[in-house]
């Protein structure tokens, strides 16, 4: 195959251009080169023919190449012409004759600042929304709640054990041990720093208030949003692009009831559950490190514990655990819903899902903080 | 129409998944410039040929010529030549969710050659343009696009780098019957004007009687037959009768014979 090339014969005032060798995919980026050159070239001459009897091979790219040579010289007001087509080649130079007619539609790109702009006004605006949607599927999940207390047998019994295995049991590991070293983490920081005060004992009354209180509610709340909540996005995501979900609505079938629902219960019952397994793994990691570590009898420990702590204290990280629980699911399926066609967007709402669940989850943290503040507990 | 030379050649093919014999020593080969239809009843393993074919199924046994070379036995850049000659629509389409209309048909341009922008997008629109869309599908996105365009887009994509041969898995499946006609002319033209060789697994027995020089039948594992429609028509094997003569089959009979 010889290298691809226009060989020009002037004529007086007519030029043959002659293309030789294969005008293929292959040599397209330095076919262009060759055209371009010659468009340039011969814009002035009044007559050219464009000859293709020597082509050894022609494909899209080079009957594209030789259309546009032709179509700018025409624009440069030549008279120009292909002639030697053979007939295999013929079907391909129609048909390139006849496309990208219509002027190509140009999209001119809006003004840095006014595009920066409108991307922070659209996401304070998808932000409110966002909250909107959680409230408007809060009601519906109420809806759906008080409809099937009233119709219990509506409740999809396998479908919320099936979840509660899922988010709840399998969960158990990783939750006991991610716990168990934050525990360990939080005496080993304490009896150090308390150590130079002669003040070791406090590192009771330190690690067991702040892991029923907060740290280990929010430490469980984080590995469910991340680990069950964006599951929650995913799925409901990709039914949502399979038109799984319009399939359901057109049987007649509430996906709030049938698809949010025991998803949403799944995950009630199973934090608080997850939050007292997990706050007793971290104190159990911290007597351990008091023990080995700080050189406290675990007898020590334990009567220290009981007066460090009161069943209230106990009682604040489980209160808030059903409605963090509530917050992730109800989060995760307003993002799963908002998924569009695109694999992109159901990344991007995964991410969303994780990402707010976890800051919404801290924000309603720091409410409960207040109201138990206020009623001293 | 077509010459003697092999673009695809298959031999004792075997594919299976754990204990399940797919393809059991199915032999098939795809000339030069023709339109092989490949039918046989569903899950028979039509596609599984398919993607034995471009390399996404492992063989456990057998060889796939394609222009002459075995892609599995390849070293990197055969295979990425043979890559480039060949062209894919999937059944789905299976457009690049992301990537605008005019964005999937560049990607395999973008990728594997080294041209101007202006170019790819001139290419590209002609493309598009030569399944019969027009600029103002270039800016959409797949899931804005009906199930007929997303076909046409996908087929502009397959014919991106021009290739030698397009595989089509079900191109009509999901049309409806007019689309599918539109759809059956249009890979018609399309093979004509650039000269294709194309292997099309489908169930519809109107484009086979439209498009295809041959069909091959795929039954319990093996091609059992290859040939004409007329020959398809005529045979007296039980399965070719009830597929080729059944009460759809007979309607493309009768069209035959007139």
């Amino acid at each position: 195959m010889s290298a691809a090339a226009l060989d020009a014969t002037a004529d007086g005032t007519s030029v043959a251009l002659t293309a030789t060798g294969a005008w293929t995919v292959e040599r397209a980026a330095e076919l262009e080169r060759i055209v371009d050159a010659a468009a340039r070239r011969y814009q002035a001459t009044p007559s050219i023919d464009i000859d293709l009897a020597k082509l050894e091979r022609l494909d899209t790219f080079g009957a594209w190449l030789i259309e546009r040579l032709k179509r700018t010289l025409i624009a440069a007001g030549a008279t120009a012409r292909i002639v030697g087509l053979s007939d295999s080649d013929r079907g391909l130079i129609e048909e390139l004759r006849l496309v990208n007619q219509a002027p190509a539609q140009r999209h001119a790109r809006p003004n840095p600042a006014v595009a920066a702009l409108d991307g922070i006004g659209r996401a304070v605006a998808e932000m409110g929304w966002s909250l909107v949607l959680i409230a408007h599927l809060l009601g519906a999940l109420t809806a759906a709640a008080l409809r099937t207390i009233a119709h219990p047998t509506r409740l999809r019994l396998t479908s919320i054990v099936h979840h509660l295995e899922r988010v709840g049991w399998r969960a158990v590991p990783i939750i006991l041990l991610s716990t168990f070293v934050i525990g360990a983490i939080l005496a080993q920081q304490g009896i150090f720093r308390f150590r130079s005060f002669g003040a070791d004992i406090y590192v009771v009354d330190m690690v067991s208030v702040l892991v029923l209180r907060e740290v280990g509610v929010l430490i469980v709340c984080v590995m469910v949003a991340g680990r069950s909540g964006s599951a929650y996005t995913a799925e409901l995501g990709a039914m949502k692009m399979r038109e799984e979900i319009d399939a359901l609505r057109t049987m007649g079938l509430d996906p709030i009831e049938v698809l949010v629902l025991p998803r949403v219960i799944a995950l009630v019952i199973a934090v608080p559950l997850l939050t007292f397994l997990g706050s007793m793994a971290a104190l159990y990691g911290a007597g351990l490190v008091c023990w080995l570590y700080g050189g406290m009898a675990p007898e020590i420990f334990l009567e220290r514990l009981r007066e460090a702590i009161w069943l209230p204290t106990f009682e604040v990280g489980m209160i808030k655990a059903p409605f963090m629980a509530l917050t992730i699911g109800l989060v995760a399926c307003v993002e799963g819903f908002e998924v569009d066609g695109s694999a992109a967007s159901l990344g991007q709402r995964t991410t969303a899902s994780v990402v707010k669940s976890i800051f919404l989850v801290i924000a309603l943290d720091g409410l409960f903080a207040m109201f138990f503040a206020g009623i001293g507990m | 129409m077509s010459s003697n030379a092999a673009v695809i050649s298959v031999r004792d093919l075997v594919v299976g998944f754990g204990g399940v014999t797919v393809l059991d020593h199915a032999s098939l080969d795809v000339f030069d410039g023709e339109v092989l239809g490949f039918v046989g009843g569903s899950g028979a393993g039509k596609s599984v040929l398919m993607r034995a074919i471009i390399g996404l199924l492992p063989r456990r046994h057998g060889t796939i010529e394609v222009f002459g070379t075995d892609p599995a036995l390849a070293d990197e850049d055969q295979r990425r030549s043979i890559e480039q000659r060949w062209g894919v629509l999937f059944q789905q389409g299976a457009l690049f969710s992301s990537l605008t209309a005019l964005q999937n048909v560049q990607f395999p341009m973008r990728e594997y050659l080294k041209l101007s922008p202006r170019l790819m997008e001139e290419i590209a629109a002609a493309k598009l343009e030569m399944v019969g869309l027009g600029p103002d599908v270039h800016e959409k996105f797949p899931a804005e696009l009906s199930g007929g365009m997303v076909k046409r887009v996908a087929l502009a994509r397959a014919l991106a780098l021009d290739p030698d041969i397009v595989f089509l898995d079900e191109p009509t499946s999901g049309l409806d019957p007019i689309g599918a006609a539109e759809f059956d002319q249009l890979i018609r033209t399309l093979q004509r004007t650039l000269g294709l060789s194309v292997f099309m697994v489908t169930h519809d027995l109107d484009s086979l009687h439209a498009v295809c020089d041959r069909i091959a039948v795929l039954s319990e594992g093996k091609v059992i037959a290859t040939g004409s429609i007329e020959t398809m028509l005529a045979s007296e094997h039980p399965w070719l009768k009830s597929y080729f003569q059944g009460n759809r089959g007979r309607q493309i009979a009768h069209r035959v014979q007139h």
